[in-house]
């Protein structure tokens, strides 16, 4: 059995800052998108295939709980990221609009599978032909159903983008000009 | 080549409701008897409660779309569980006005099988407690699974037909 | 003239007004998509009504667009908690309806997966079940050994979860012995983590107490339903598709079929715990007893030839072209074939017209059949116990709704 010495476990590294004794001075988007990308609360929407994928992924073998989101919620009012993962149906868009909706800034978005990226393979009257018709995405993972590690990239890149976002983001016209482009206000 | 018992059941049909049998076959062994629409409940019934055939369990019902004959079908799967034997029977309707009595006063299962070909087909199943659609979205106009609907949802942008050969 | 205890009391009685509690499309205990709509005295249920339709996919409709073998990815996304089975019973279908003859390898290795897969589906429900009532550890500790025989899959067909596994006629290649490695390692090593796990729940006070007389359904009004799989054996019945309609050399294994007595949740836990004993005693029958022979049978029209003969003789060329382009010709007839999937009677009724998709392909799905009679089992029980009976049903979305 091999034994792993505490400064082999990868930590977060401290953003770029000014370091001196008993302070650390580096800027606010830094620290604070430092904190918001290694503590989300993901809210689970899983509807098919997908679901189960996740649910493998929040086993023991992928662990997810390694990447801060330990806690799932499954209440929107107190989630940051929505994970939807299988396909959303012609009767389900109202259903994840509403959930959308109830969610607080600053949320992310993650389809997962192709269902909800594009509709899949069901190119059907019934299935709706991915989740940006109702709701904006931030990060795509595509795979039918894609494999824990695909998962576990898709959480990563959304934690680049959360480290990156600028605080001022959900204020700024751009981002008020796409949530009206889907008739959210 | 149908077994005794299925020649029993088949004779034991004849005898009560022989006007109403148009057709006997058994593809891949099994007996298949197409009949009139009109006392198909009462022939279930029958098959229910005698005790030589005592068909009690309701594998499925569904319906089938022939564009050809304008009619649509509807076909019940039924299974002697103690003797372990088969039947399908099925009805055509049809495609002007497809109707038929419920079959929910004899097998319980059927309730939403029967709202299942209400949506897909347009069959009306006339009794039954709550007939309105069950899959798709309730304020739906069509019957989609009837030939003339196509599969994809016309209104989607996304993707390209001539790329597909559609 | 009345007294005044049963005038206040009828008072009473009409100014009572009962709630209604959505426990809606997503919730975290309703493992799928369906809402119910209840009609509660309090905490007491005294109606529920039912919405299915969330995740309609249109699967019968969408049969008939495509060519035979490319339905199977389809067959998959129904119960994807063991999708072989559903795989292999579309393909024993269209073999029904060609009149393939099967060799024996073939069929012993289709039982070996199918009861692979019934393993991981009862390994689902009853972790969920313990979930349900609170106990998360059995529900790790399960997951884990699914990735082992997640990895088994992966070494014959390709992929995790959705498989698309084996051809019209058999496989497209033959077990590896890397893949009967991990068999021969997942059969050595999952007894002992099943037997943990049933330690932790079946003879626990607080499980019993929770899960003993709670969403039962008596015989009759079960058969009435159409009720099949672990929820009618529960129930007392014994109705199995293996048994019954043996397909693929069921009638070869000894196994016996558990029952319940009064169709209670803890009645669906033991029988689906014990039926994962009698599948786990199935695969080493049939690994035992393997013959020699080829891994698929002789349907040129349908099995792909091997690339050497593509590339070396005419008719194998031929038959690759039309079978990669749906080209193939098929017999008319009607058919209607039945195995035993992780839930029940699953079957697929298939009209064929001769031309390259299905006329009609019905599938009969347990779930949307079973789930029926939910209603009629939660009347008069409390909210978590109905949240139990819903869990303990095995209610899979992608089978409910197609």
């Amino acid at each position: 059995m091999e034994t792993v010495a505490l400064n082999d476990v990868k930590v977060v590294n401290a953003p770029e800052g000014i370091q001196g004794a008993g302070f650390f001075a580096t800027s606010l988007d830094k620290v604070v998108g430092l904190a918001r990308s290694n503590s989300i609360w993901p809210l689970p929407f899983a509807t098919s295939c997908c679901g189960i994928e996740f649910m493998a992924t929040m086993g023991a073998h992928y662990d997810l709980a390694r990447f801060g989101s330990e806690r799932l919620s499954f209440s929107p009012r107190q989630a940051d990221l929505l994970m939807v993962m299988g396909t959303i149906a012609k009767k389900m868009g109202p259903v994840l609009r509403q959930v959308y909706e109830q969610m607080a800034e600053p949320r992310w978005v993650l389809s997962v599978g192709a269902c909800a990226s594009s509709g899949g393979i069901f190119d059907t009257y019934s299935v709706l032909q991915g989740i940006d018709r109702v709701i904006p995405v931030d990060v795509y993972v595509p795979g039918c159903p894609p494999r824990p590690e695909q998962i576990i990239d898709g959480i990563l890149k959304i934690q680049h983008l959360i480290q990156n976002e600028s605080l001022r983001r959900r204020d700024s016209p751009e981002y008020k000009a796409l949530l009206n482009s889907y008739g959210i206000e | 080549m149908e077994s005794n018992k299925e020649l029993r059941t088949i004779e034991l049909l004849n005898e009560k409701f022989g006007d109403q049998i148009l057709q006997t076959e058994s593809p891949y062994g099994m007996l298949t008897l197409s009949l009139k629409a009109e006392k198909i409940i009462e022939i279930i019934q029958f098959l229910y409660s005698n005790e030589e055939t005592q068909f009690q369990y309701l594998t499925t019902l569904c319906g089938i779309h022939f564009p050809d004959q304008n009619q649509i079908s509807v076909m019940y799967q039924l299974h002697n569980l103690p003797a372990n034997q088969r039947i399908r029977l099925k009805i055509f309707l049809p495609i002007e006005n497809p109707s038929t009595p419920t079959l929910t006063g004899i097998f319980a299962a059927a309730n939403w099988l029967e709202r299942e070909t209400f949506d897909f087909y347009g069959v009306i199943f006339t009794g039954h407690p709550n007939l309105k659609r069950i899959l798709n979205v309730d304020d739906m106009l069509i019957f989609p699974m009837r030939k003339e609907y196509p599969l994809e949802d016309q209104r989607r942008e996304d993707k390209n037909d001539a790329l597909f050969g559609r | 003239m009345q007294d005044i205890n049963t005038i206040s009391s009828k008072i009473q009685e009409e100014e009572k007004q009962y709630s209604y509690l959505n426990l809606g499309p997503t919730h975290p205990a309703t493992h799928g998509i369906f809402q119910n709509v209840l009609k509660m005295d309090g905490e007491v249920i005294i109606d529920a009504e039912p919405t299915i339709g969330y995740i309609h996919r249109a699967f019968e409709k969408l049969a008939e667009r495509r060519p035979f073998y490319q339905i199977t990815p389809i067959t998959d996304r129904m119960n994807y908690c063991s999708s072989p089975i559903n795989n292999i019973g579309w393909h024993m279908t269209v073999e029904k309806l060609i009149g393939a003859e099967i060799p024996k390898r073939v069929q012993y290795l289709r039982v070996i997966i199918m009861e692979l897969a019934r393993i991981t589906d009862h390994l689902v429900c009853n972790a969920v079940i313990g979930v349900d009532t609170g106990a998360l550890t059995g529900f790790v500790y399960l997951f884990q050994q699914r990735e082992d025989v997640y990895e088994i899959y992966e070494e014959i067909c390709g992929a995790r979860l959705t498989t698309n596994l084996g051809r019209i006629g058999g496989f497209e290649r033959d077990f590896t012995p890397k893949a009967w490695a991990k068999i021969n390692k997942f059969i050595t090593e999952f007894p002992a983590v099943l037997k943990e796990f049933e330690k932790l729940l079946s003879r626990n006070r607080i499980f019993m107490d929770r899960t003993i007389n709670v969403g039962g359904i008596t015989a009759e009004r079960a058969l009435n339903y159409s009720f099949s799989g672990p929820n009618l054996r529960a129930a007392g019945v014994d109705y199995d598709v293996r048994v019954m309609n043996p397909y693929s050399s069921y009638e070869d294994f000894d196994f016996t079929i558990p029952l319940g007595t009064n169709g209670d949740v803890y009645d669906r836990f033991m029988v689906r715990q014990e039926e994962m004993w009698q599948s786990l005693s199935i695969i080493k029958q049939a690994i035992a007893k393997l013959p020699e022979g080829p891994f698929h049978a002789t349907v040129p029209d349908f099995y792909l030839p091997p690339k050497e003969d593509v590339y070396n003789n005419m008719e194998a060329l031929i038959y690759h072209f039309k079978i990669v382009m749906g080209e193939t010709d098929v017999p008319k007839g009607e058919v209607y074939h039945t195995v035993e999937g992780g839930n029940g009677e699953l079957g697929f009724y298939l009209i064929s017209d001769g031309g390259r998709t299905p006329f009609r392909l019905h599938l009969r799905r347990p779930c949307f059949i079973y789930y029926q009679a939910y209603p009629e089992m939660i009347k008069g029980s409390m909210l978590s116990d109905a949240i139990l009976t819903m869990s303990s049903m095995n209610v899979i979305a992608g089978e409910l709704d197609a």
